[in-house]
């Protein structure tokens, strides 16, 4: 039986008929839509316009694309000073690179120095598969949710994705947007509701006994989690926004179940569980499990092959919901 | 055409901003010294002649932009605004202080007419140079400069933005390196030689210009100069004396990071007015 939320519009194929996209594909169309709009939007790019999807906009706005080669401190200082000038430059880059190795420039020149950088992080995640451990950013949301000031999105398919770098254009500061490498289902609507700082109900069941709280494309395999978790009712809740975060639903959410699972593609440490879990400890302290890497980095394999290792597969997510379950 | 009486004027302000930035630094306790003594002819020249600014409107569009890359030195750049007359000449005292505007290294949101926030070094060439390319984009007619140290030559980033400006033909952008040859551990041949700088500058499609950094009228000559060149970026490679206008400290990379003390100072802001001795004054 399917439970998902209606207001939540999601697509009436999911479950075994859902089109793969990756979230990042959604970034790129986001962005030619924006170029028509706004000529303010420049994107400034360190030497992977292919993969980051900034190849279209280049070519539809060849005078709005600056190529910074491969040199991602300097792909932050030069966005730095165009959104100083007035710009709102988008800068793309492997997440490992912007915002890892650009962090320093990013804090001073972005963040303390208060201007609309929109730094677009690709290849977060595990799933990035072969390319192994350097490429595949674990840390990115924890390095960008410390930052005063950073807005940080983590959409959980191509077509939220969409919405949440054309959202992130209107913010008048600092913005992160995380997207993956790998295809993976898409299953919201140009229907369902985006706000930066709203979670949003996808599955809801009567009396839940535990919210599973998950973010990215992971937030799919919460779904089919819940669906295969018949015996123990649950919610699924996509936050989207890791900073600022929901707090007030997140904190009801708790309230009504009592017991909370995290989700994300990302380290335990700093991410999505760590910042629900400074939330809940002060306003409404329940057990929490938690879906994520824990203090491990990746390694070559198959995309599937490494969610599954690293213990982030819908299996691991029900199982997860007992253990919680059972804590109550 | 500059008139000797230009000249002898912006000197005087050269002469008041090094005396602000001894006051400045003694009532905070700490920051740093050789720098901002050697870098104060070039920032009276800045603010008494280049610049394009209005110090009553630190936002008017169309002024030109001075970007500080090395943020450590920013009381020369506390001490010339305060001279130009974006803020009193007293709130300098106010340097490093609790609830200041005057943060130890500058912050953009904090004062009016910073431009930018820096400190850490080698991310300011790239902040200016994306500005001067949005600027251009926007066929703007102000110029953007962008002070920096010779240190910072150090680090990659410096680079990463030299080879930017340079690819993308900047020719709105002058920057202008403070080359007094110190840095915190030493001399900058001793800890990283950074020579042949003029030969590197060059070879990233740079127009570069030396001068002697405390003759103000060369200087001045140099900005001019930049401002003629259609095709390049231009660097004016400045040597200075760091703590220049006080012989016990000139040259020694030690005063680098440290203030003077009040029986220092006293010693000093003497020197400073009776141009070493050599006139009396009523300052005596």
């Amino acid at each position: 039986m399917y439970m998902l939320h209606p207001e939540a519009q999601l697509t009436d194929t999911i479950f075994g008929k859902e089109e793969y996209t990756p979230t990042r594909d959604g970034f790129g169309k986001a962005l030619l839509v924006l170029g028509r709009q706004d000529a303010r939007v420049v994107v400034v790019c360190a030497d992977l316009a292919e993969s980051t999807r900034t190849l279209q906009f280049k070519q539809l706005f060849p005078d709005r694309f600056i190529e910074a080669g491969v040199a991602e401190q300097n792909l932050a200082t030069i966005a730095s000073g165009l959104a100083n000038y007035g710009k709102i430059p988008f800068i793309a880059s492997y997440a490992t690179f912007s915002p890892g190795r650009n962090n320093e420039q990013i804090r001073t020149t972005v963040a303390i120095n208060n201007v609309p950088v929109k730094i677009a992080g690709m290849h977060a995640g595990v799933s990035v598969g072969p390319d192994g451990a350097t490429h595949q950013a674990l840390e990115d949301m924890a390095l960008m949710r410390v930052l005063p000031r950073m807005t940080v999105l983590s959409p959980c398919d191509a077509e939220e994705a969409y919405k949440a770098t054309i959202a992130a254009a209107a913010v008048p500061g600092p913005v992160y947007l995380r997207f993956a490498r790998e295809k993976t289902p898409v299953f919201t609507t140009q229907k369902t509701p985006f706000a930066i700082g709203k979670t949003n109900l996808l599955w809801s069941t009567e009396q839940p006994k535990v919210v599973i709280f998950a973010t990215g494309p992971l937030v799919y395999r919460a779904l089919q989690a819940a669906h295969e978790c018949t015996d123990i009712p649950v919610l699924v809740v996509n936050v989207h926004t890791i900073k600022p975060l929901d707090t007030e639903a997140i904190v009801q959410y708790a309230q009504r179940t009592g017991a909370v699972v995290t989700v994300e593609e990302h380290q335990i440490a700093g991410g999505l569980g760590s910042a629900i879990a400074e939330v809940l400890s002060q306003r409404h302290p329940v057990p929490i499990e938690f879906i994520g890497v824990h203090d491990q980095f990746g390694q070559s394999g198959t995309p599937d092959e490494l969610i599954a290792h690293y213990g982030m597969d819908a299996s691991h997510i029900s199982a997860a919901v007992r253990k919680v379950h059972a804590r109550t | 055409m500059l008139l000797g009486a230009d000249i002898g004027r912006i000197e005087e302000k050269a002469q008041a901003i090094r005396e602000t930035i001894i006051d400045m630094l003694v009532a905070a306790g700490s920051g740093h010294t050789a720098g901002p003594l050697g870098m104060a002819d070039i920032f009276a020249a800045l603010y008494f002649h280049v610049l394009s600014h209005d110090p009553e409107h630190p936002d008017w569009e169309e002024r030109d932009r001075l970007f500080l890359s090395n943020g450590h030195i920013v009381p020369v750049r506390y001490a010339a605004m305060a001279h130009a007359g974006y803020f009193p000449v007293a709130e300098c005292r106010t340097l490093r202080k609790f609830g200041s505007r005057l943060q130890g290294h500058p912050e953009r949101t904090r004062l009016p007419g910073l431009e930018s926030t820096s400190g850490p070094l080698g991310s300011g060439l790239g902040q200016a140079a994306g500005y001067a390319l949005g600027a251009r984009m926007d066929n703007k007619k102000f110029r953007v400069y962008c002070a920096m140290s010779d240190g910072e030559h150090d680090a990659g980033n410096t680079w990463e933005s030299v080879m930017f400006a340079g690819n993308n033909r900047l020719s709105n952008l002058t920057a202008i390196i403070d080359r007094n040859n110190i840095q915190i551990d030493g001399m900058t041949e001793q800890v990283m030689p950074l020579e042949n700088l003029r030969a590197k500058y060059e070879a990233f499609n740079w127009h570069v210009l030396e001068v002697d950094g405390h003759n103000i009228a060369s200087f001045i000559d140099a900005a001019q100069e930049a401002k003629a060149i259609y095709e390049k970026p231009t660097v004016i490679i400045a040597h200075t004396i760091p703590g220049k206008g006080i012989k016990e400290i000139e040259f020694d990379y030690t005063w680098h990071g440290k203030p003077p003390t009040p029986e220092e100072a006293r010693v000093f802001l003497h020197e400073l007015r009776t141009l070493k001795g050599r006139i009396t004054s009523e300052h005596q």
